[in-house]
């Protein structure tokens, strides 16, 4: 009777398990209307547990922000310096300062109380568009355009929905209202945008000859974002594998110490024998004998 | 707790000792019996002890570089994890902890619950640990708002607001909390000054858990007392200090594996975009810890219910050892509260589930299953469970239980069928 309501229950139990998951998956697609998530597939030399960035392809995605999206979009957090630090674009620290200096910083008060404009050095942040995001907002038709900083940590999907966002461009299907000055795309939440597609073929000229395609730009840029907001990510990589393997082997050492030192205590052997000789009283008691003879 | 007495070998040792009697306490701590059958669902105590340490060392470090400032929070942040040296592995550390920190309570509160260690005369060990929990989560909030981003920002604005449902004095409280009539640069300070000082409470809060346990000793895996001074207890050092080890290895493991190649997996992307009060995120959920009792907050239809019953849900872990009237320990000799066990297991994982989706359709009709169940099962099903179960035969001692395995019954058939000839069908 308690076997059978034991295995009624289990059966029960299970059946309201599976009929939940199939419900929550069913709901699941249901609710996943909206935007695009299939996103484009690129492979991210940063991806994974070795992933280091692709030193050429930094230097010309920080050309192409700087030449593109630096118009409207800052980052704020970067340094001037972190163009030529170790796991980034690694520009010479030459080609860094000659950077830094294209660009004029505001300083001051200096001993007259002023306010004064100087080049910028590598210990500047990256000079910013316009001063605020009001002041930015106001000059792109209410739309603020984000900060960079750490924009492939801000966004689901991080590096591979940048990418096929700034890929996703196109002709907004039939019936389907845009204002001026918004554009549809695949992959925005909500596929209205109101940045106009940025990249096109051959807007930049890179120095070391590499065919500036549309796909060729865009996975440059994500590429310098990616670091732009993870500028330890090769040196987080590299120190991650060696505390793991460091943890591997003391944990196979410390296992191994401490089955030596329970053997101290109880050998695998006793309960067996303690069975043994629970056996013994067993039969004794039955027998009403000297347990000697046994065994 | 007399066990073996500490005998000071030296003349110092025993001129220290008897003012204060430290080298006591640690011979106490060294020699403490733990029965020898703890499986590895025991190590968890350990693992957390490692855990707040964790948190207080890198949160420490982190405050140092920290401006709790409306203005400057969220940048101060970057700097941590740009310009300080290994500013992102502390608070890659530090965040991921947080999760590591409630993976390992979870396992714990559970391990209670499936052996029974919350019953008598456990149970001052165990509501300790339910206040410790309460602190965990209170302070894992108000951590979790100092990066001053979207999510930080409208979580704190949403749980702070909960206290608004109390009638009459509901709006002032909240004023009181928020330090103003928002969210705001008060808010942030009072929550990190709260941030820094409840780990500390909760570290008290830990030596009275442990202290607790160690009247009464280990519960273990059949539920059933052990004999101190027994083969059935070995000192817990080295032997449960090296499985405690052992655990501890693998636990950092996984810890690491996160901090080192999926930092943010735990969080939710929109904390990477700076507060702001004039933007609300499309779904604002809270960190994964919280999210069953998101859930239930939300399957009440009323805001002051919601509120009601989410206390309710820790509360009722207070009153658990009255409610279980049960006189077995381990669920291992309980045929059916094993069950029920695990369903309660699916039930708050599902609401935990359901927490990170919107209130509607589908997902609040189950909210509201799973929230039904989960009081249910600690309201209802365990006191009458006490009453009516037919409970397994409990072994004589810890060690007995290996009677059981079928293998040595045949062994033991065997060895009487050798003795007496094969006649044994009237032994048994």
């Amino acid at each position: 009777m308690k076997v059978i309501m034991l295995g009624l229950l289990n059966r029960i139990i299970l059946t309201i398990l599976i009929s939940i998951i199939t419900t929550l998956s069913f709901a699941d697609d249901q609710h996943s209307h909206g935007a695009n998530t299939n996103y484009l597939n690129t492979d991210w030399s940063f991806k994974g547990i070795f992933g280091t960035f692709d030193r050429a392809s930094l230097q010309r995605g920080y050309q192409v922000y700087q030449e593109v999206c630096a118009g409207c979009h800052s980052v704020q957090h970067l340094s001037y310096r972190n163009l030529s630090e170790k796991g980034g674009p690694e520009f010479s620290v030459e080609e860094a300062k000659a950077i830094a200096a294209q660009f004029e910083v505001e300083d001051g008060p200096n001993s007259d109380g002023e306010m004064f404009m100087r080049p910028g050095r590598l210990s500047d942040k990256f000079v910013k568009p316009y001063p605020n995001v009001q002041a930015s907002t106001a000059a792109n038709d209410g739309a603020y355009p984000p900060d960079m900083s750490v924009l492939a940590k801000a966004r689901a999907g991080g590096a591979d929905y940048i990418y096929s966002l700034l890929l996703g461009y196109e002709e907004a299907p039939a019936g389907f209202e845009l204002d001026d000055g918004v554009y549809y795309n695949k992959y925005m939440p909500g596929n209205k945008i109101k940045m106009s597609a940025p990249i096109s073929d051959g807007l930049v000229e890179y120095s070391d000859g590499t065919q500036a395609t549309t796909a060729q730009m865009t996975k440059d840029v994500t590429t310098f974002l990616v670091w732009v907001s993870e500028p330890h990510l090769e040196s987080q990589h590299r120190m991650g594998f060696k505390a793991i393997i460091y943890l591997i082997i003391l944990f196979t050492l410390v296992y191994m110490s401490k089955q030596k030192v329970w053997s101290r205590f109880g050998s695998k052997k006793e309960p067996e024998e303690e069975t043994y000789d629970k056996v013994e009283r067993v039969v004794t008691e039955y027998e009403g004998e000297d347990p000697k003879t046994f065994k | 707790m007399s066990e073996n007495q500490y005998i000071p070998k030296t003349k110092l040792a025993k001129w220290f000792d008897s003012r204060l009697p430290l080298l006591s306490l640690s011979h106490h701590l060294k020699e403490y019996p733990t029965p020898k059958n703890l499986n590895y669902w025991w190590t968890f105590g350990g693992i957390l002890t490692f855990c707040l340490i964790t948190q207080i060392v890198t949160g420490v470090i982190l405050g140092m570089h920290y401006v709790a400032h409306t203005d400057h929070a969220f940048e101060s942040i970057e700097h941590i994890m740009r310009d300080v040296n290994y500013g992102w592995l502390l608070r890659y550390v530090h965040a991921n902890g947080a999760s590591m920190f409630f993976l390992a309570v979870y396992i714990h509160i559970f391990r209670g619950l499936y052996y029974g260690s919350y019953k008598a005369p456990r149970e001052v060990i165990w509501i300790i640990g339910v206040i410790i929990y309460l602190l965990m989560m209170a302070t894992a909030f108000m951590g979790y708002v100092l990066p001053w981003g979207q999510m930080s920002f409208w979580g704190a604005t949403v749980i702070t607001n909960l206290f608004s449902a109390i009638p009459l004095i509901g709006e002032s409280i909240t004023t009181w909390l928020w330090g103003g009539y928002a969210v705001d640069n008060p808010t942030l300070t009072r929550f990190y000054a709260l941030h820094y000082l409840l780990p500390f409470l909760i570290f008290g809060l830990i030596i009275l858990h442990i202290w607790a346990l160690h009247v009464p000793g280990n519960n273990n895996p059949t539920g059933i007392d052990v004999k101190k001074n027994s083969n059935e207890t070995m000192p817990f050092h080295p032997y449960m200090v090296m499985k405690d080890i052992t655990a501890l290895l693998v636990f950092i493991i996984i810890f690491f594996w996160f901090v080192f190649f999926a930092p943010n997996a735990l969080g939710h992307p929109d904390n990477y975009i700076e507060a702001n009060p004039l933007v609300t995120p499309t779904h604002i959920v809270p960190e994964w810890y919280l999210l069953p009792f998101y859930a239930i907050l939300r399957a009440i239809p009323s805001k002051l219910g919601g509120v009601i019953f989410m206390f309710a849900a820790i509360f009722v872990l207070v009153l658990l050892p009255w409610l279980d009237t049960s006189k077995v320990r381990s669920s291992t000799f309980r045929p059916l509260y094993r069950k029920f066990f695990w369903v309660l297991v699916v039930a708050v994982i599902l609401l935990g589930y359901l927490g990170a989706k919107p209130p509607e359709g589908i997902y609040l009709v189950l909210s509201r299953i799973a929230t039904a169940y989960y009081f249910i099962h600690f309201l209802i099903l365990l006191p009458v469970l006490g009453r009516y179960e037919k409970t397994d035969q409990l072994p004589m001692s810890i060690s007995d239980p290996v009677l059981d395995k079928p293998g040595l019954i045949d062994k033991f058939k065997k060895a009487a069928g050798q003795y007496e000839g094969d006649n044994v069908g009237s032994f048994k």
